[in-house]
């Protein structure tokens, strides 16, 4: 259960940065990106799966937030 | 120029491991890659950050010297306190030349060397009341120090001293930070960790304290420049470009910085972070906490200037637009002069690197604008970031080397002939009787700045002299010299 903190991109994208490991990868889809909640299953460019119950009301990025290894 | 083929550089690399045992061949072969500019994330030909081999010359340095001497020791009005035996605190004395003004002793201390000296009774009982001694010390001896930070050294984390409760309550009894700082040396694989240690004691003991605190009047063109360390004043000379754009310089950190300007720097309107590699941990907790945005600059070299300097004005209005236009053309007469000048001398010259965390990649633009090639480069103590950054400014099939080891280092040296090879110390003197103009590009060897365009004189310069010297043509002796003329060997001979 890593703390991970989301920021915007220059280009608009999300970076996904893992400060224990220093793991700064881009997100590629996430679930749930609605008006009223972000979160569900986030994949990561490197093609690894990372799971967050989706948060409402969207969180103001930069943030951090809480985050599951997606199970299979 | 004959640059290497991609297959020359692996059958180099392959050529290079041979000599390695079964074991340290497989793990350093993940270290060793040839670039390839299509590659999108770096994990997937170098490996980065680990542990290095038992058996191997390696130059990295430890979680203390990233603390101390990189991010907490040029801050200059605080006593920095190491923690621990004498030697640490004594060899890394006064070495980076992080410059600064002030008077030394009275109320700056940089160059100056506190420790607590621990002798066996320390290991055996402790040393913490000797800790709360030196802090009264230096309250009595100098008490216009802004603050003091403790700076582990291995025993305390192996002993387990509480440092934190004895600075706690100094911190009450002399209403002064007093910052305990676990940068114990055996921690994590290199200095990279160090740098963490330290951004993550920053962040709880020094950026919060001014923040119900309004006094400090700001503008809407407040910038940090954050990561650059002054080495032979290089934060001097960036931070006339930016006042010339306009901006207002609130703090440096940590080359000639203070305590305040660190307290200050929350309130500012753009972090501008030099070295990524030390300081991106503190600048995405500002954006966090304070939503102060920040950005990689780089100020080597005219053209990755001018790029800086233009995507820093993009942050700001207009009139710093213009401004930042009329800098770079104020300039551009100078530095076309230089160019002009050592471009000539030096053009198609080949360059290695193998420097710490940023430079590697930094320094690569400002060869390019004398006209030379970086041919290979390499990092100390980078992770992945780094070197995802590092494979868009390297060209293709050049040669990319995490951690080298002295033998690995000398062997590509041997194969790829450089014209120069820019690294630090323990290098220096191998490379220069090898025969190999070298510099050292650390600490500038004892030269600098080569930050901005006044730095990028020097830079020029120093290149040159040290490229184009005639001692290098004098490097075999006389008498092993093959004859070219017949008269000149009787002299030879009886010399």
């Amino acid at each position: 259960m890593p703390n991970v903190m989301i920021r915007k991109k220059e280009d608009g994208g999300l970076l996904f940065y893992v400060a224990k490991k220093d793991m700064e990868e881009t997100i590629a889809s996430v679930e749930t990106d609605t008006s009223d909640a972000w979160g569900g299953e986030v994949e990561l460019t490197d093609g690894s799966r990372w799971y967050i119950d989706p948060v409402s009301p969207p969180p103001n990025f930069p943030t951090t937030l809480r985050f599951k290894r997606a199970e299979g | 120029m004959a640059t290497m083929t991609r297959d020359e550089t692996q059958a180099l690399i392959q050529e290079v491991l041979e000599v390695y045992p079964e074991k340290a061949k497989k793990d350093r072969a993940k270290h060793l890659a040839v670039n390839d500019q299509s590659v999108e994330q770096s994990k997937k030909c170098i490996t980065s950050n680990r542990k290095s081999q038992p058996g191997v010359m390696t130059v990295r340095g430890c979680a203390y010297a990233g603390s101390k001497g990189v991010v907490w020791g040029p801050i200059k009005d605080m006593i920095h306190i190491s923690h621990g035996p004498v030697g640490c605190g004594q060899y890394s004395r006064a070495g980076r030349r992080n410059y600064y003004v002030g008077m030394t002793g009275v109320n700056t201390f940089g160059t100056m060397n506190f420790t607590s000296d621990f002798q066996e009774k320390d290991i055996v009982f402790g040393g913490d009341k000797k800790l709360a001694k030196i802090v009264d010390e230096i309250e009595q001896l100098f008490p216009l120090a802004k603050g003091v930070s403790v700076q582990s050294e291995c025993p305390i984390g192996l002993i387990g001293d509480d440092i934190e409760s004895v600075s706690k309550q100094k911190t009450k009894e002399y209403s002064k930070p007093v910052i305990p700082v676990r940068c114990e040396g055996f921690r994590g694989v290199s200095q990279s960790l160090g740098h963490h240690i330290a951004n993550d004691a920053i962040r709880d003991h020094v950026v919060h304290n001014r923040d119900n605190d309004d006094s400090f009047e700001t503008t809407p063109y407040d910038v940090a420049i954050i990561g650059d360390y002054n080495i032979g004043g290089d934060a001097w000379s960036s931070r006339i470009l930016l006042e010339e754009m306009g901006l207002r310089v609130v703090a440096q950190w940590s080359g000639d910085g203070t305590l305040s300007e660190m307290e200050l720097t929350p309130k500012v309107k753009l972090n501008l972070i030099h070295c990524y590699r030390s300081m991106n941990y503190i600048s995405r907790h500002m954006e966090e906490r304070y939503g102060v945005p920040w950005m990689e600059y780089n100020l080597f070299g005219p053209t990755k200037i001018a790029e800086s300097l233009r995507k820093i004005a993009e942050f700001f209005d207009e009139t710093i637009q213009a401004n930042a236009e009329k800098v770079i053309a104020k300039y551009q007469a100078e530095y076309d002069a230089i160019i002009a000048k050592y471009r000539p001398r030096l053009e198609g010259k080949k360059v290695m690197l193998y420097v710490g965390g940023l430079r590697p990649r930094h320094i690569i633009g400002a060869y390019e604008d004398l006209g030379m090639e970086v041919v290979g480069t390499g990092y100390e103590f980078a992770h992945n970031d780094d070197y995802d950054r590092t494979i868009k400014e390297m060209g293709d099939s050049t040669l990319l080397y995490d951690d080298v080891t002295g033998y690995e280092f000398e062997e590509f040296t041997k194969a790829i002939k450089p014209d120069l090879v820019g690294s630090g110390i323990k290098e220096k003197y191998i490379f220069q009787k090898m025969g190999i103009p070298f510099r050292q590009m650390h600490s500038w060897d004892y030269s600098g700045p080569y930050h901005g365009y006044d730095g990028f004189a020097i830079f020029a310069r120093d290149m040159d002299m040290t490229i184009n010297n005639p001692c290098w043509n004098s490097m075999q002796a006389p008498w092993l010299k093959p004859a070219a003329g017949e008269s000149e060997a009787p002299m030879a001979a009886s010399a």
